[in-house]
C-alpha cells in the first residue's frame, strides 16, 4: 500500500519509494532518508507534531508537513 | 614550524562524542575563542606526541556533511578548502559513532575526497556488545583505504592509537573515495574545461556551497553558474548522496554486522516517558524548577563565603596600608570590584552544570521535540528553545547558539527576543532586590523568594515569546523552512566534559564580562570619592556645622539611641548575672564611651554621605534623578541604573561602591543590610520598599542593558539596525512597565 511517512502509526514501517517534491532537503537524505530505506515511526510529539522516525539507522524528528513528502510502500506485518 | 607542529582537524557528526575525544586528547590544554570576524566558537587544543612533535588540534563544529546548511558548518568547509589558510589541516580525524556508522561515513567519504589524509575514529565502542554490533576493523580499513581506530573515551581506550596515527600520517593514503564525475560525466567535463587545474570535487563544493573560497574568484564562479541550472545542481547533489551511500553500504557489507534483535529497547522506553504529552512536560518543568531552586539555594553558601572574604580583605587593606588614595583605590575600588565579579561564579557554574548535563545526556533534543509545536505559532521552532534557554545563562552564547537555526527569519526573531530571557547578569540584581523586598517564609516548601525568582524567569520567557509572535507578524521575510533534528541515544554525561564546559563558561564570564565590571567599579569609585565643587572641598566643615545647628538625621538619632539601649540592657544583664562586677558609676562611664563611639560613626556616615552627594557621581545622579523618580528610584539607584547600561551586573557593584563610600561604619555591613537600611532623607521611609523593588525588578527584566549583547547582535545580523531597535524598544518598554508598576503599587 502506498502512503506517506505522515500517515504511519506508531511502530509501523514503510520503504521509501520516492520524493515527489523537487526541493526535498538534501540534509534529510544525507541523514539516511533515501529511497529504498525503511522508515519506522517511533514517537509522535504532543499535539501530534513533529514526528520521530527511525530511517536508515538515523533517529530523527521531522515535522508532519515534511513527512507528507516522503512516499512509502507500507510494510504489512 | 612544520617540523615540530602538526595541524589536525577534528570533524564529525553531532552527538558522536567528538568533544570527548578532543578533551581526552588535549585535557585542559585548550584555547577557546572565535574565528576572526564571526562568532563561531573556535576550539584549539594541544597534544604532545611521543616523537616530540606537538599536535595542534582544531575542533571543528559538528556537521553531517560538507553540504552546509548553517554558518557553523560552512566554517568546516572553508577551512578544509582553503589550502593556504591558517587552519588548513595536515591530517583530518573524523569521529564516528558505532551505532550510526553508516551515516557518519558520509562525512568521512566527503573529507577523504578532498585529498586530505583522513583517519576514521569509531567512538563509543563500549556500546557495541549491547547493541549486537560486530565490526571487523581490519577489513573496514582496507575497504575505506585508511586507518580505522576503535575507541571508547569512557573506557579510555583508543586514545593512544589516535595519537600514534597522527604521528604516522605519511602512511595514510589520500586516494578519493568516490569519483565525483560519476554523478554527471558531461557536467564535470564542462567544469574541467573551465578549470583544467582544479580538482573536480573541490570545484563541485565551491559551486554548490556558499563559502568564501579564495582560490577561485567571483568572476570565475559566475562562469560556473552559467553552465547548469540550480534544479540540475540539486539533482546532482541528490545523486551524489545516493552514490555515496551505495559505496558506503558496499564497504560495510562484510565488516559491519548488526543483530537487529539485540537492539536495545531502553531508548524507546525512556523516549515514551520523556516525550509523553503529560509526563514529558511535567518532567521538563520539574527539571527547570530544580535548576532554579538549586541556583537560588545552593549557591548561597559559597556566595556568603566569597562575600565575607572580600569584605574582610578590603577591611584588612584599609587598616594595614597607610591611608591615602592608593589604599582606598585597592580597598574600595579594586577589591570591591573583584568581589563583585567572583560572587557570581557559583550561580553561573551551577547553571552551566545543568545545561551541559542536559545536553550531554541527550535530553535537550527531547525538549526541542516536545516544544516544537508549541513554539511554531510564535514564528519559532523547537530549535529556538535551546538558545532561549541558554539565554538564561547569558544572551551572548545564546545568540551564538541560534546559528544552528537554518531558517533566517526564525533565527532573526530568536536573536531579537533572546535578551528578554533572564540572563545570569540579571540574577545578582534580582537576588539582592528580592532578598530585601520579598518577605522570607514559604508556602508548601516553596519559599516566596524562590517563587518570585521563578516568576521573573517565566515573565522574561513569556515576554520574549510574545515579542517573537509580534515580530513573526510584522517581519516580512520569505524563507523556505524545514526542520530536521537528530534524536541521539541517551548517555551518561561524562564528568570531564561537563567540568570543562563549566570551567570554560565561568572563565569567559570572569575574563569577558569581568573586565568591564572591574573597570566600571574603579571608575565609579573614583567618581564617588572625588569632586571639584566648593561643597565637596569644605565637606567636613559643612557637616560639623550642620550637626552643631540641626543635630543628627533622624536615622542616625534612632541608630544611636537604639544601640545605646541595647548596649545598656546587655550590660545590666551581665551585671545581674554576675558576669561583670561593676557598680553603677562604671556602667554610666561605659555608656558614655559607647555613646561617643556611636556619635563618631554617625558623623562619619553623614560626612561620607555628604561627600558622595557632592562628588562627581552625586552631581551626575542628581541631574538624572527627575527621569527615574517616577519609577520610585532616588539618585543613587539612578546612577546604578545608568552605569548598568554597560552590563546589568554592574548594578549591585555600583550600589556597593555608593554605599561602602556612604557607610564608613566600624561594623562590616553586607551590601544587603546596607541597602535595606537606606531611607529617603525627607520621608525616612526605606528606599528599597515593595513598590520600588518591584519597579527595579521589572525594569531589569525588560531593559536592554548590555553593550556586549548589542555588539553580538550587530555582528550576527551584520547591521546596526537590529541592535539599535532592540535598545530603543526594550528600554522604552521597561521604563513604561516599571513606571506603571510603581505608580500602581506605591
Amino acid at each position: 500500500m502506498v502512503t506517506t511517512a505522515a500517515n504511519l502509526q506508531k511502530g509501523q514501517k514503510g520503504i521509501i519509494t520516492e520524493f515527489p517534491n523537487e526541493g526535498f532537503p538534501l540534509k534529510l537524505m544525507e541523514m539516511g532518508c533515501l529511497p529504498g530505506n525503511t522508515v519506522e515511526l517511533i514517537q509522535v510529539a504532543p499535539f501530534n507534531d513533529p514526528i520521530y522516525i527511525n530511517v536508515g539507522d538515523s533517529h530523527i524528528a521531522i515535522r508532519r508537513s515534511l513527512a507528507e513528502t516522503i512516499v512509502l510502500e507500507l510494510i504489512e506485518d | 614550524m612544520a617540523t615540530n607542529e602538526i595541524k589536525v582537524a577534528l570533524l564529525g557528526n553531532p552527538n558522536t562524542g567528538k568533544t570527548s575525544v578532543f578533551n581526552a586528547l588535549t585535557g585542559l590544554n585548550q584555547k577557546v575563542g572565535n574565528y576572526p570576524g564571526i562568532t563561531v566558537e573556535k576550539k584549539i587544543g594541544f597534544c604532545k606526541l611521543s616523537n616530540g612533535i606537538t599536535a595542534k588540534i582544531l575542533d571543528l563544529p559538528g556537521t553531517y556533511s560538507l553540504n552546509t546548511t548553517s554558518l557553523d558548518e560552512s566554517i568546516a568547509v572553508e577551512i578544509l578548502l582553503n589550502k593556504k589558510g591558517e587552519y588548513f589541516p595536515d591530517v583530518a580525524i573524523v569521529v564516528a559513532e558505532v551505532e550510526n556508522l553508516k551515516r557518519n561515513l558520509l562525512l568521512f567519504s566527503q573529507i577523504k575526497d578532498l585529498g586530505i589524509p583522513t583517519v576514521l575514529v569509531i567512538n563509543m565502542a563500549d556500546r557495541m556488545q549491547k547493541n549486537g554490533i560486530s565490526l571487523d576493523v581490519e577489513s573496514l580499513s582496507k575497504e575505506l583505504g585508511t586507518k580505522v581506530i576503535l575507541s571508547s573515551v569512557r573506557n579510555n581506550s583508543g586514545i593512544s592509537e589516535i595519537k600514534q596515527s597522527i604521528e604516522d600520517i605519511d602512511a595514510i593514503s589520500t586516494d578519493s573515495f568516490l569519483d565525483i564525475t560519476e554523478v554527471s560525466p558531461e557536467y564535470f567535463e564542462r567544469l574541467k574545461k573551465l578549470f583544467p587545474q582544479e580538482d573536480p570535487y573541490k570545484l563541485w563544493l565551491v559551486t554548490t556551497q556558499d563559502v568564501n573560497f579564495t582560490e577561485i574568484d567571483k568572476n570565475q564562479q559566475a562562469q560556473v553558474n552559467d553552465i547548469t541550472t540550480t534544479v540540475d545542481l540539486r539533482r546532482y547533489q541528490h545523486k551524489e548522496t545516493v552514490l555515496r551511500y551505495k559505496k558506503i553500504n558496499a564497504s560495510l557489507k562484510k565488516a559491519y554486522l548488526k543483530d537487529p534483535t539485540k537492539a536495545t529497547s531502553l531508548k524507546a522506553k525512556i523516549d515514551s516517558v520523556l516525550t509523553h504529552k503529560v509526563w514529558g512536560y511535567l518532567i521538563f518543568f520539574a527539571i527547570l524548577f530544580l535548576i532554579f531552586q538549586v541556583i537560588y539555594d545552593w549557591s548561597n553558601y559559597p556566595m556568603d563565603l566569597i562575600d565575607g572574604f572580600f569584605a574582610s580583605a578590603s577591611n584588612w587593606v584599609s587598616k594595614t596600608l597607610p591611608s591615602g588614595m592608593f589604599t582606598n583605590l585597592i580597598a574600595e575600588g579594586i577589591l570591591a570590584g573583584i568581589g563583585g565579579i567572583v560572587i557570581f561564579i557559583p550561580q553561573i557554574a551551577f547553571l552551566f552544570l545543568f545545561i551541559s548535563i542536559l545536553e550531554e545526556s541527550g535530553y535537550m533534543s527531547r525538549v526541542v521535540f516536545l516544544m516544537d509545536k508549541l513554539m511554531r505559532p510564535f514564528g519559532l521552532s523547537g530549535k529556538s528553545v535551546v538558545p532561549l534557554m541558554s539565554g538564561t545563562a547569558c544572551a551572548i552564547p545564546a545568540i551564538m547558539a541560534s546559528r544552528t537555526i537554518e531558517n533566517w527569519k526564525e533565527r532573526l526573531i530568536t536573536i531579537l527576543v533572546i535578551p528578554f530571557t533572564t540572563c545570569s547578569a540579571r540574577l545578582p540584581v534580582y537576588l539582592i532586590i528580592i532578598s530585601i523586598v520579598i518577605p522570607e517564609g514559604s508556602f508548601m516548601f516553596i519559599s516566596y523568594q524562590a517563587f518570585t525568582l521563578m516568576a521573573l524567569y517565566i515573565l522574561g520567557f513569556g515576554v520574549s515569546i510574545l515579542s517573537a509572535w509580534i515580530l513573526h507578524k510584522i517581519l516580512k521575510i520569505k524563507t523556505k523552512s524545514f526542520f530536521v533534528m537528530e534524536m541521539p541515544g541517551y548517555k551518561m554525561p561524562q564528568a570531564k566534559n561537563v567540568g570543562i564546559t563549566v570551567l570554560e563558561k565561568t572563565k569567559s564570564f570572569v575574563f569577558g564580562a569581568g573586565k568591564i565590571i572591574l573597570a566600571i567599579s574603579v571608575i565609579l569609585w573614583f567618581l564617588g570619592s572625588y569632586g571639584l565643587s566648593e561643597d565637596f572641598k569644605n565637606a567636613e566643615k559643612n557637616v560639623d556645622e550642620k550637626i552643631a545647628s540641626d543635630g543628627f538625621s533622624d536615622f542616625n538619632k534612632t541608630f544611636i539611641s537604639s544601640n545605646i539601649q541595647n548596649y545598656e540592657l546587655s550590660l545590666r544583664d551581665s551585671v545581674s548575672a554576675k558576669i561583670y562586677h561593676i557598680n553603677n558609676q562604671d556602667i554610666q562611664d561605659s555608656l558614655a564611651i559607647k555613646r561617643n563611639d556611636l556619635i563618631a560613626v554617625a558623623k562619619e556616615d553623614e560626612l561620607a554621605g555628604y561627600k558622595l552627594e557632592h562628588s562627581f557621581m552625586g552631581q551626575m545622579g542628581k541631574a538624572f534623578e527627575p527621569l527615574v523618580k517616577p519609577l520610585g528610584y532616588d539618585w543613587k539607584i539612578g546612577i546604578a541604573v545608568l552605569a548598568s547600561f554597560a552590563a546589568r551586573e554592574v548594578f549591585v557593584g555600583t550600589l556597593a561602591t555608593i554605599y561602602s563610600v556612604g557607610s564608613g561604619g566600624e561594623e562590616e555591613e553586607t551590601i544587603k543590610e546596607r541597602l535595606a537600611a537606606e531611607v529617603h532623607p525627607s520621608t525616612q521611609k526605606p528606599v528599597f520598599n515593595f513598590a520600588s523593588g518591584i519597579s527595579i525588578l521589572l525594569f531589569y527584566a525588560f531593559a536592554m542593558q548590555c553593550m556586549s549583547t548589542l555588539a553580538i547582535v550587530k555582528r550576527e545580523t551584520n547591521t546596526w539596525k537590529w541592535p539599535m531597535l532592540q535598545l530603543a524598544i526594550m528600554t522604552g518598554f521597561a521604563y513604561l512597565v516599571a513606571l506603571i508598576a510603581y505608580q500602581f503599587l506605591k
